[in-house]
């Protein structure tokens, strides 16, 4: 079974789908790494409330989930600027072990709460195009997968675009660079920290939407999100877009391969092994400066 | 080294506290109660010893405690062994993966937020481990045959239960209390401090913290040990988990870290609060964690040192 191409391809193929949304997942954290320099262990759990957003206004509104992404990017962004500027900024002191605290805070509180108000019950959409599956040759995949994956690449580019060409994306870099030069000439500092914490949690936002047709939400999904995009994060190198996206992909991959390879259950061991060796034996990932 | 006079009165009040408290607890429900938040206070000594005293802030404490439980269950399940021999091996099991742990994260300069993430890797690894490993009992976890006696480490009186985690508690706090004033303490402070200037003052580093997290993943895995015994029951989720992970940090955060008394004062502090929202709001699940995350928002950001810092402030 392992020597034949076709299936490999179609395993590879498979893991480039859910890749996707890890790359996506971890460039909304690769970018509050990059700039911030925090680790924010609210992402997961972010995610999740984009998950049950998304889920409401689908079953209460009626609203599909590729249009509701109009309106839960905008305002996930409004929220994750929020919670930087007037909570996590000021509860944290600024001080590195601390925002790891209060953000693991945050996801104790998200993750709680959404058990309090809509239970642990395992909660799924169905939408007419999740049964479309699209024939690419080697094997079919679910349109939706596909769709996320076209996205990932677009987002990625978008980001680029954004850093590299706009005064916004200069004095985002300005920030991560250099605090105190960008403080000097006139940027507000808090500011720029707080929206790219928005637009992190913006592009989490949009991976939530692209996940929800063809997975499911409960209050703890986030949690098995959060350290595979930690994975991916390191694995492309701290704050560096092109490897957040790339390693997100490397990761479906990987994963798909060693659940084949060892069963279900031993398959998950895959991604936190990376990440265990990445971060022993090269914290500076594929594309990063070194760090630590 | 000697207490301090208001030290002294703290303790013997605290210690006459405890040590009668079944005289009045008679509920099987509150004692029961009483016996977890002591519970809470161990694993939160063993994480107060690395991550207050050392500054190595650990979000996988759940590696330790889970190594303890798993160790002497399948020593008595499958091979037979008597479960103190069992607690025995467990503690050393749970001390070597200290000891592993930290060599190998400290050798690679692993520090602050990296550290903390690489311990919850390693809790997940293994929680995956043993999860798809039949020794270990895969999904379905590991259940103890009653047998009650004290030869076992079981016991029918709970009472004997409440003594037991007092005091293991109490030899837990001897050890920190030991190690705070030792010149070890003084060198896991420095580290915690300034590990640069420490480095540069002729301190081992890198000895220090492996020495530091090797008692902590001893001092976890008794509570391990002392869970399966007081449940006779562990799986991968309660065993490696990251809630255990989370318990193990949040007693001695809220209650000070880095104070000998901080993970007890916390312990009590999250169990009031957890009674409180119960009778609150009801007996619905995530209500206590709700409370605990914002408990520890608030403790954060007015209160840095704890509990503790109340009581500091004034001495």
């Amino acid at each position: 079974m392992l020597a034949d191409p076709v299936f490999l391809l179609a395993v590879a193929f498979n893991g480039l789908t859910v890749g996707a949304i890890y790359a996506l997942v971890a460039l909304g954290l690769a970018l509050i790494y990059g700039v911030l320099h925090i680790i924010n262990f609210a992402h997961g759990s972010l995610l999740m409330l984009a998950l049950y957003a998304a889920f409401f206004l689908f079953t209460l509104g009626g609203v599909d989930p590729y249009v509701a992404v109009l309106a839960l990017a905008p305002g996930f962004f409004v929220f994750g600027y929020l919670l930087q500027r007037f909570v996590i900024a000021p509860i944290s002191f600024g001080r590195d072990t601390n925002v790891l605290l209060v953000t693991l805070g945050l996801s104790i509180i998200f993750d709680n709460l959404a058990l309090y108000l809509w239970t642990s019950t395992t909660r799924t959409i169905n939408v007419p195009y999740a049964q479309t599956y699209v024939d690419i040759g080697v094997t079919a995949v679910a349109l939706p997968r596909l769709v996320a994956l076209g996205a990932a690449l677009l987002v990625g580019v978008a980001f680029w675009l954004l850093m590299t060409r706009t005064d916004l994306g200069k004095a985002i870099r300005a920030v991560a660079r250099e605090r105190q030069g960008a403080r000097i000439v006139g940027i507000s500092v808090e500011h720029i920290f707080a929206v790219s914490f928005g637009l992190g949690t913006a592009v989490v936002a949009l991976a939530a939407c692209l996940l929800l047709p063809t997975f499911y939400v409960t209050p703890t999904v986030g949690y098995a999100f959060v350290l595979i995009a930690f994975t991916t994060v390191v694995l492309g190198g701290m704050g560096s877009f092109i490897g957040a996206l790339l390693g997100g992909l490397l990761l479906g991959v990987v994963e798909a391969f060693s659940g084949v390879l060892l069963g279900e259950s031993l398959g998950q061991i895959g991604i936190f092994l990376i990440f265990i060796l990445v971060l022993l034996f090269r914290p500076t990932g594929f594309f990063g400066q070194r760090v630590a | 080294m000697r207490l301090r006079s208001g030290q002294a009165g703290a303790l013997f009040v605290l210690a006459a506290f405890f040590l009668l408290l079944p005289q009045f607890v008679t509920s099987s429900y509150w004692l029961g109660l009483w016996t977890l938040t002591l519970f809470y206070a161990l694993l939160g000594q063993s994480w107060n010893l690395l991550g207050g005293y050392g500054g190595q802030v650990s979000f996988g404490h759940a590696v330790f405690f889970g190594t303890g439980a798993y160790v002497s269950a399948v020593l008595q399940v499958k091979f037979g062994f008597n479960a103190w021999a069992g607690a025995a091996v467990a503690v050393a099991a749970g001390g070597l993966v200290g000891a592993f742990l930290g060599a190998v994260s400290f050798r690679y300069g692993l520090r602050g937020s990296y550290f903390a993430l690489v311990t919850l890797a390693f809790a997940e690894v293994f929680r995956v481990l043993v999860n798809s490993w039949e020794l270990t009992g895969s999904g379905f976890g590991m259940l103890i045959p009653l047998r009650p006696g004290a030869a076992h480490l079981q016991f029918t009186d709970r009472t004997w239960f409440y003594y037991l985690i007092l005091a293991l508690l109490a030899a837990a706090c001897a050890l920190v209390w030991w190690i705070e004033r030792s010149r070890f303490g003084a060198y896991l402070v420095a580290v915690r401090e300034n590990e640069d200037a420490a480095q540069a003052l002729g301190i081992d580093c890198f000895r220090v913290k492996v020495v530091a997290i090797t008692l902590s993943g001893a001092l976890a895995s008794v509570a391990g040990v002392f869970y399966v015994q007081y449940f006779l029951f562990v799986d991968s989720h309660i065993g490696y988990g990251p809630a255990m992970s989370v318990n193990a940090l949040l007693a001695p955060l809220i209650g000070g870290a880095g104070t000998l008394f901080g993970p007890l004062i916390g312990a009590v502090a999250l169990g009031a609060l957890s009674e409180l929202t119960t009778l609150a709001l009801g007996k619905t699940p995530g209500v206590n964690l709700l409370a605990f995350g914002v408990l520890l928002l608030v403790i954060l950001r007015f209160l840095p040192n704890g509990l503790m810092g109340l009581f500091r402030g004034r001495a």
